[in-house]
């Protein structure tokens, strides 16, 4: 048995301590922003915030939680008002299949609350996290709109 | 012309509810391109409702019309027409009925009907039963100078839901007492399963093995997941392969069915001076590599059974299924759910197939989900074709002779029969079929230049070196590499300059309107940077589509291509959804530049090395470099689709591009990394 905290809100699980998290997020959870993409930690569809910081959750095993702060797609909105990051991959049509959104919104998240960054720093950032679809380009431009809304 | 929904009943289509929202059922899935926004448009216009009001009901066997497969860019063609033609039905029935109620000199706007005796609402009219009309394909349609929501960059309902991770994707789908599973798989095809050791199994794993087939199975998924990395299987070596760097050599040596595209022979005699030239291009296989590997959840008893499937088509799947299974195929519910973003035959109906095989031998609810191993191994590739390209050049610049011998199997395999489902072959040890039909690899293998004298023929391989199947563009983009390559090596040696070289040869006016927005666009012609170079390429996908340019610029930087910009002009036809659109160019353009520079299948005699994204990289966010996309709107011409065509022109632009910077003329994708 072990206690997460998720969304804001402690979760007590039944679950193998080293069980991906992201399998205790999906399945015991019922969560659907990470997605499998390679459980490899080499895509980043099923990143997370971890404390702030976006980690793929698909090999991070449960045990090694404790008593961090785990933040999810649907976790992001507050009061209601999705976080500017998800109104800004809305407003520029940021995806097409949107399988790698989940991914990309969160390691966004995480890059704009450290700074305003450039635009090479947003395609930095997103370097790990891999879009089959080619929806590159708007995914950068939706970081930047919600950068600058942010840091305005 | 006609559509799928003539001589069906409207109800197929359409659905007006007491609430006052639409339903629009359609036999087309959403692949990830916004399709299901786009159709909602083309009803929201012919019906008169506000999108919004909108609901979407994608493929479901037994609720939604059979559209067959959503493939080939022809969703918003077909479709599209069929809703249309249902949504313009509707109306006037609505128009009939409003009459009686209301009288003449009816105005209609936003589902309410406003006549001299009133004003009543869609829903009022219908009072919640169904229209029982038959769409006879004589409702007026409305001319397309009218149209307020079709052309307008409507935003995708799905992107708001995807953001806050409320979509439901196959991969979300859970069903009481579900279990997880996981296949078991060699990376050859065509081995024996001989012997399996399962001692090093976590506990609580079923292991489900019949012949070939392997899975195991568990109530939770990394329990699932740990008893694959730890079952020990022993195959026998499987189907040799081809020596790789001999692929295309092997290719040219099997056994073809020959058949011929165009046949015109030249006329009179060779003239003076007239130059004979021969090339060969080559082309790889290539994978989907689809972001999540296939998913699916079937749930299969004695009477019938459920499948959630992201497969392109419901109703195929159904019966092939009904097969493998030996069941009704009224009996199989399959239902479309959204997968990872899907450019062909990936392996969604074979994952669907597994969890079927797997849940009628436990009896339970089985989710199959695919490993990254099994996606970029047994997924059908796009696959690999070779080119000889023969031509006679006349003195004055014209081509006087053009011939293409195109190698390939076909691009199709989509499943009908068990046989053609891996779950099928492995678990009754039955082989994989040789083609049936020969498919998709004779796209865009004639052009459309103005050439008298022409010959092209497809030699068909029986049997392909890996299984293959629809890969985005299907043999045109192999085609269209050799085509607008040898095009550019021609021009060199005619001593004109590229473009120019294909406007003496085109006579569209289509054509020549996308060549010249692009070329206008990136000012071609103007001079470059030391180290730099542009390429052309055009074509008008499979002889019937849309018609595309593309501009590369490059420059080489370490003995490395690098692309520096993309330009395109693009012309569909009517346009439906502008954004939508660019959306999917753009997609295409990378997609396609990922594939044209660094993307190939690769193997050893021990079978496939492509095994996860170390293995078959694909091009990432510092990689890709600035689009252009120049729209080219035709309102007064049919749309056509948009899913495929901007992915032909991109390998041949950049191979061109690297020999104006560089000098090399490179014949075989991928082009990185040959300059070295
Ligand atoms: S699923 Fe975790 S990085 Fe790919
Ligand atoms: S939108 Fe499909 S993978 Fe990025």
């Amino acid at each position: 048995m072990f206690t997460i905290n998720v969304n804001g809100v402690d979760h007590r699980v039944e679950a193998p301590g080293d069980a991906p998290l992201l399998f205790v997020l999906r399945n015991d959870l019922g969560l659907h922003g990470p997605q499998f993409g390679c459980g490899e930690e080499a895509c980043g569809a099923c990143k997370v915030l971890v404390d702030g910081a976006a980690v793929p959750s698909c090999r991070l095993p449960l045990q090694r939680v404790g008593a961090a702060r785990v933040v999810t797609l649907e976790g992001l909105a507050e009061e209601g008002e999705p976080h500017p990051v998800q109104r800004a991959f809305s407003d520029e049509q940021a995806m097409q299949c949107g399988m790698c959104a989940n991914g990309m919104i969160i390691e966004a998240v995480a890059l704009v609350m450290r700074g305003n960054p450039t635009d090479d720093g947003i395609r930095e950032a997103l370097q790990d996290n891999l879009c089959r679809c080619g929806a590159h380009h708007r995914i950068v431009r939706a970081v930047r709109r919600a950068a600058d809304e942010l840091w305005r | 012309m006609s559509t799928a929904a003539d001589g069906t009943p409207i109800d197929d289509w359409i659905e007006i509810h007491a609430n006052g929202r639409v339903t629009v059922k359609t036999g087309k899935v959403e692949l990830g391109t916004g399709l299901m926004t786009a159709l909602a448009q083309i009803a929201a216009e012919e019906l008169d409702v506000a999108v919004e009001d909108i609901d979407m009901a994608g493929p479901w066997t037994g609720r939604s019309p059979d559209e067959g497969y959503t493939a080939g860019s022809r969703s918003i063609k077909d479709g599209g027409a069929a809703i249309r033609r249902a949504a313009a039905e509707a109306r006037q029935a609505l128009l009939e009925l409003a009459t009686a109620q209301l009288g003449d000199a009816l105005t209609v706007a936003r589902g309410v009907i406003t006549g001299p005796g009133g004003r009543r609402s869609y829903a009022e009219l219908m009072g919640g039963k169904p229209f029982h009309r038959t769409i006879d394909g004589r409702a007026p349609l409305k001319h397309p100078e009218s149209y307020s929501v079709v052309g307008t960059a409507v935003r995708r309902a799905d992107i708001a839901r995807k953001v806050n991770g409320l979509d439901g994707f196959v991969t979300d789908i859970r069903v009481e007492g579900m279990v997880h599973a996981r296949v078991v798989r060699p990376r050859t095809f065509g081995a024996r399963l001989v012997d399996v050791d399962t001692s090093a199994l976590p506990d609580g794993v079923i292991v489900v093995r019949r012949n070939d087939f392997l899975a195991v199975v568990a109530d939770r998924e990394e329990v699932a997941l740990a008893a694959r990395a730890a079952i020990r299987p022993l195959w026998t070596d499987g189907h040799p392969l081809p020596p790789m760097d001999d692929l295309f050599g092997w290719m040219r040596r099997q056994v073809t069915d020959d058949s011929d595209l165009v046949s015109w022979p030249r006329s009179g005699d060779v003239a003076a001076g007239q130059r004979t030239i021969v090339r060969d291009y080559h082309w790889p296989f290539q994978a989907h590599a689809s972001l999540a590997p296939s998913c699916a959840v079937a749930d299969v008893r004695p009477d019938g059974a459920v499948v959630y499937t992201a497969a392109q088509g419901v109703y195929p799947l159904q019966r092939a299924l009904a097969q493998l299974l030996d069941l009704p195929p009224a009996s199989i519910e399959v239902i479309h759910r959204e997968g990872s973003g899907c450019y062909g035959h990936n392996g969604a109906d074979d994952a669907a197939a597994d969890a079927a095989v797997i849940s009628q031998e436990l009896g339970r609810p089985v989710r199959v989900q695919w490993t990254r191993f099994d996606e970029l191994v047994w997924a059908r590739k796009g696959p690999a074709m070779t080119t000889r390209m023969t031509a006679e050049l006349a003195p004055k610049g014209r081509i006087a002779f053009w011939s293409a011998d195109i190698w390939t199997p076909t691009h199709g395999g989509r499943p009908a029969r068990p046989d053609q489902l891996i779950a099928g072959r492995l678990r009754d040890g039955l082989a994989e079929p040789e083609a049936t039909a020969y498919i998709g690899g004779g796209r865009n293998a004639q052009v459309d230049y103005d050439i008298a004298a022409q010959r092209v023929t497809m030699r068909w391989l029986r049997k392909p070196a890996l299984p293959g199947s629809a890969l985005r563009g299907l043999g045109a983009t192999a085609n269209t590499f050799a085509n607008e390559c040898f095009m550019d090596e021609l021009a060199a040696l005619a001593e004109v300059d590229p473009v120019e070289f294909r406007r003496r040869h085109l006579t569209d006016p289509r054509a020549l309107a996308v060549l010249d927005a692009v070329t206008q666009a990136c000012g071609w012609g103007l001079p470059l940077p030391a180290g730099r170079g542009r390429g052309f390429a055009y074509g008008r996908y499979d002889g019937t589509g849309a018609y595309v340019a593309t501009v590369a610029e490059v420059s080489i930087v370490d003995n490395e291509a690098r692309v520096e910009r993309l330009w395109i002009a693009h012309d569909c036809g009517l346009i439906v959804n502008p954004d939508g659109l660019r959306n999917q160019i753009e997609g295409n353009l990378i997609q396609s530049l990922s594939r044209a520079l660094i993307e190939q299948v690769r193997w050893d005699a021990g079978g496939l090395l492509c095994t996860e994204w170390d293995s078959y990289p694909i091009l990432r966010f510092t990689q890709i470099p600035p689009l252009e996309v120049i729209l080219i709107d035709r309102p007064d011409q049919p749309p056509v689709g948009a899913g495929e065509p901007a992915t032909i022109t991109t390998a041949p632009a950049v191979a061109n591009a690297i020999a104006a910077a560089s000098g090399v003329r490179l014949r075989q994708v991928p082009l990185g990394g040959q300059l070295r």
